[in-house]
């Protein structure tokens, strides 16, 4: 009998995942391989390989947490799938919650009715698809045609790239700013930002005047780190 | 295209089409096994309620982050998802710390090896924290953590800003201003703030051309 904590479920979620680990080993082997034939050091790769685990253990414990919350709702094997793979709990939960929407139920208690169960696993995986889709049938071309930017003038091309990147973050930025009418708790995250950049300040004063190398490749993640245990004074001081 | 580039596409290509199938595969073996067809009326509603936002976000997403990250990074990253919180922001930094430039031959193997570990390390995290859920949640639900995780996005950025205005402040500030005024006068708009990355991109682009026609840059 169907229950969201189903061992059938839990055996499907791990086959898509396995897949997606092993597409990840694959191109992680492939990527290592061609860094070496373009004569980049091991020990480089190395401190890369390090650099980017420790910062993806923040945001790693951050989708934890949406397995969490959506576990009480739809049990563990979906959200451990969605979140492993394609989505991002900004998107999950808005399709959770509209598929409920739809069906009349709310998202208070556990899931007991299959064909809702199965409703909402197919709207939140046919509508995530847009972006794979795209990135699979026409990177190739957008790629080309950044080539030919870069082609005609290298210093342009790498302008181009650095005003996406501009772009990112100056729409990221805007948005921490966006509670801040709200009263003192609004600024929280703007102290928090700050606190964060003071610290990247900080350690890149650390690498280049005092040449402590090794914090170089640690810069990012302490900074994340050290200004995410900064927020928790910060929040129960301004009351947030 | 090099050898290895063109290798990389027809390899993403596979394995991206592959990994379709896969997902798809979650719905439909669950339907076929419990006998559990998706009621149609609700499935439609509930597509009607996502497909217009997300799919946009989704394009959007492909045609911004896709020169960023590269072509295995890309290919990688649209798979496992986490793109903005996670696997962008790691990108960047490897690239940086590796000292190579986005676009190259060597900033795409960083940024692919860097997203690729990054994949690795979160699914091994994902797993663990299944197996110990009932022992971490009292931890990461915690009041006393709530904050820290409520602001990830804000400790992420505030240290990938010093990065970027360091380096272009002349182009930097226009998107920002406008941003800043934006969120400013319209809250809301965090809801929706991937729509507004191309918006970002294409104010940096203009600026950046024009001060670059006049030799600024």
């Amino acid at each position: 009998m169907f229950h969201i904590n189903h061992p059938v479920l839990y055996g499907l979620a791990a086959l898509v995942i396995l897949y997606v680990l092993g597409q990840s080993i694959f191109f992680t082997v492939k990527a290592y391989q061609r860094a070496r034939e373009l004569g980049m050091e091991k020990s480089l790769l190395w401190s890369i390989i390090r650099g980017s685990s420790v910062f993806s253990l923040a945001p790693a414990l951050a989708i934890v947490i949406g397995i969490i919350t959506l576990s009480q709702y739809l049990g563990l094997p979906l959200p451990w799938l969605r979140l492993s793979v394609v989505g991002a709990l900004t998107y999950e939960l808005p399709a959770a919650t509209s598929a409920a929407s739809a069906l009349g139920i709310s998202m208070t208690d556990a899931l007991t009715d299959a064909r809702a169960y199965s409703t909402i696993a197919w709207v939140m995986t046919l509508g995530s698809f847009s972006g794979i889709v795209i990135i699979t049938f026409f990177l190739k071309k957008i790629e080309k045609g950044l080539m030919s930017i870069k082609s005609k003038d290298e210093k342009w091309g790498a302008i181009f790239m650095d005003s996406l990147f501009i772009g990112m973050v100056s729409a990221f930025l805007g948005m921490i700013f966006s509670k801040i009418r709200s009263g003192l708790a609004g600024w929280i995250p703007v102290f928090v930002m700050l606190f964060s950049s003071v610290l990247m300040l900080v350690f890149g004063f650390l690498v280049k005047k005092k040449q402590i190398k090794w914090l170089e490749n640690y810069a990012m993640p302490f900074s994340m780190l050290g200004a995410m245990a900064f927020s928790i004074p910060l929040t129960f001081w301004m009351g947030g | 295209m090099s050898h290895y580039e063109q290798k990389i596409h027809r390899w993403g290509r596979i394995s991206g089409l592959l990994a379709i199938l896969m997902f798809t595969l979650y719905p439909l073996l669950l339907s076929i096994y419990f006998k559990a067809w998706p009621y149609l009326g609700a499935l439609g509603k509930g597509l009607l309620g996502v497909v217009p936002v997300f799919y946009t976000i989704g394009i959007i997403e492909a045609f911004t982050y896709g020169p960023m990250l590269g072509a295995g990074g890309s290919y990688l990253s649209f798979v496992t998802g986490n793109i903005t919180n996670l696997k962008a922001p790691c990108a960047i930094n490897a690239m940086k710390v590796a000292k190579v430039e986005p676009g190259t031959a060597e900033g795409e193997v960083i940024s692919t090896l860097a997203i690729g570990i990054s994949s690795i390390v979160t699914t091994i995290i994902l797993f663990l924290g299944m197996l110990l859920l009932s022992n971490l949640s009292p931890v990461l639900e915690s009041p006393l953590l709530a904050p820290a995780f409520a602001n990830i996005l804000p400790a992420l950025f505030g240290g990938l800003a010093v990065v970027f205005i360091s380096r272009n402040w002349k182009i930097a500030l226009g998107p920002m201003l406008f941003m800043l005024v934006l969120f400013l006068v319209q809250p809301g708009l965090a809801e929706a703030v991937s729509l507004l990355v191309p918006v970002g991109a294409v104010i940096a682009l203009v600026l950046s051309r024009i001060l670059y026609k006049r030799g600024r840059l």
